[in-house]
């Protein structure tokens, strides 16, 4: 779905003249292959280069070195950035900044207005992109009286709408409260189980990252860590070195494995410690 | 005081009026605003209120919702009053203190000139109200769209004017909470002459310009993303075609404003007889 092979981008600082001051490497030789229909997600501290890393996949920004293909279509060809746009839709971390219809409904039919797609067939997969996000019974709202993660959840559904393939969610969650959170997070679940779609979820709250199917930990532009959120989360250490936190449980886990309560490698999930620990108990 | 403004705020209801096309509403809207100026006496005024009334009652938005939108140009509306008032020479003096006189003439221009203003903003309203800005700018991409083969961006316009309304609850509440953000740090609004006032807006306008900047940035990135590229090859969510109640609601307004014209003939051929 998503491939890169020594994809690097470089922030340039200009001085008045226009020249080129200082360069600033934002990503550094990442090499990636997402496969479809997987759950994706890229954790990282503010910085990371993780934001820049996802404007490519939406070939909003193009590589300075390496390449990107999405499915198959390399995002410098600039006759296939439509295509490319329409096949990984984007949703924003500002819900505000990201509407452009006064109702909620008008701002769906944006993109597949822009696509060219026949009136009907719009208002088809308008109906259906709000019913998949849960927001059907507001279709007929203003998008300014929606608390924050309604916007997030019709932002979802503006992408929807297109017919994307993948989906790449750039810190969605970040200006929502837990509430809000959630909901966000549990519908971006299911188009990944129901409807198959292939989800890039770019976050640094862990708790949104353990139902991934595979994780990538990004610092100073470069990817550090990958694998299985298990596998991820039982290196404590190294999450803590690159000021990343770990789910709760896995913290306690980890602090009660170091003071020599035998508990497995990579808890995380509440439930999960409170059975291990059952486990423990009845053993004794 | 910048809440009030309705201007450019939807309100959802039922309503032939909000039904109705686009088109017809902003051609509806400047006919009314010509035929305010074309009115002439109280035959022609009680016209237009019988209209401006029919139609807002039809629109079955609040009237004390639709009001709201006065409160902002109260201050326009004084000084227009006050003027027209005190300035106008007529035939008979009414009321004389000092150097100020009210004359039947000032009086009734004031009068006249108030109620024209305040229909103006009522008129503008009602198609505010019951048209979304996107309907709005809809229907006036399509009206103006003889102009593109002058090469006028007939498209980009209709696209930049539904933004800014978007934006506009957006950035007044920005402006609410920067407001409060810098009184917060001792920061004072309320005091001092018209230049000091003008100065202490400087801390309030530099974050909100900032701030729009970069939601514009912002927002330009996802239109960007959602694969916008010009009005080339757009198709539409809501194409515009006009329905029966359209064309009727044509007849009606014309006849209204041939009516306003009849009115004034006949006022202007009677004027001693009126007033």
């Amino acid at each position: 779905m998503v491939r890169a092979e020594g994809l690097t981008f470089y922030y340039e600082r200009l001085d008045e003249e226009g020249n080129v001051e200082s360069k600033k490497r934002a990503v550094d030789h990442v090499d990636l292959h997402i496969r479809p229909g997987k759950f994706i997600a890229i954790l990282g501290h503010n910085g990371s280069g993780k934001s820049t890393l996802a404007k490519h996949i939406n070939a909003i920004l193009t590589p300075a070195e390496g390449t990107l293909w999405v499915d198959g279509m390399d995002t410098k060809e600039e006759e296939k950035l439509w295509d490319i746009r329409q096949d990984a839709g984007m949703v924003f971390q500002n819900p505000d900044n990201q509407i452009i219809g006064t109702v909620v409904e008008e701002d769906v039919g944006f993109g597949p207005e822009n696509l060219g797609v026949p009136t009907d067939e719009i208002w088809k997969r308008v109906e259906e992109s709000l019913d998949a996000v849960g927001m059907l019974k507001y279709r007929h709202h203003s998008p300014n009286k929606l608390s924050g993660g309604q916007k997030q959840r019709v932002a979802i559904a503006g992408v929807m709408a297109m017919h994307p393939r993948c989906i790449v969610l750039d810190e969605p969650t970040a200006m929502l409260d837990p509430n809000g959170r959630k909901s966000v997070i549990q519908t971006a679940q299911r188009l990944n189980r129901e409807e198959g779609i292939t989800i890039i979820l770019i976050t640094h709250y862990m708790e949104e990252v353990v139902e991934a199917d595979h994780v990538f930990v990004m610092d100073e532009g470069r990817v550090v860590m990958e694998g299985s959120p298990r596998q991820v989360f039982s290196q404590v250490e190294e999450l803590k070195k690159l000021r990343l936190d770990v789910p709760q449980a896995t913290l306690l886990a980890f602090e009660l494995q170091k003071r020599g309560v035998r508990l497995p490698d990579g808890i995380l999930r509440n439930e999960e410690l409170v059975d291990e620990l059952c486990r423990l108990k009845s053993k004794m | 005081m910048i809440r009030d403004i309705t201007l450019g705020q939807y309100y959802p209801a039922k309503s032939v009026i909000h039904r109705l096309d686009p088109r017809v509403k902003l051609v509806t809207t400047m006919i009314f605003i010509v035929s305010l100026f074309v009115a002439k006496g109280i035959m022609g005024y009680l016209v237009a209120t019988l209209f401006l009334g029919a139609v807002i009652r039809m629109s079955k938005v609040p009237f004390g919702y639709m009001t709201k939108g006065l409160r902002a140009i109260v201050m326009l509306l004084m000084i227009t009053v006050i003027f027209n008032l005190f300035l106008i020479d007529g035939d008979f003096v009414l009321w004389r203190f000092g150097f100020l006189r009210i004359t039947d003439k000032g009086l009734k221009t004031a009068v006249f000139m108030a109620v024209r203003l305040i229909y103006l903003i009522l008129g503008s309203s009602v198609m505010t109200l019951t048209t979304t800005p996107n309907d709005l700018t809809d229907g006036l991409e399509k009206l103006l769209g003889p102009l593109k083969r002058l090469h006028v961006p007939v498209h980009e316009i209709a696209m930049m004017m539904s933004i800014a309304l978007r934006f506009i609850p957006i950035l007044l509440e920005e402006t609410d909470k920067i407001m409060k953000a810098q009184i917060a740090r001792g920061a004072d609004f309320e005091t001092g002459n018209l230049i000091q006032k003008a100065k202490a807006m400087v801390p309030l306008l530099v974050p909100l310009f900032i701030s729009a900047f970069r939601r514009a940035n912002d927002l330009a990135m996802a239109m960007e993303a959602r694969c916008y590229h010009g009005g080339n090859g757009r198709t539409k969510m809501k194409p515009l075609h006009y329905q029966r109640r359209d064309r009727a609601a044509y007849a009606v307004v014309w006849g209204y404003f041939v009516l306003m014209i009849a009115v004034k003939w006949s006022t202007s051929y009677y004027a001693v007889m009126w007033l």
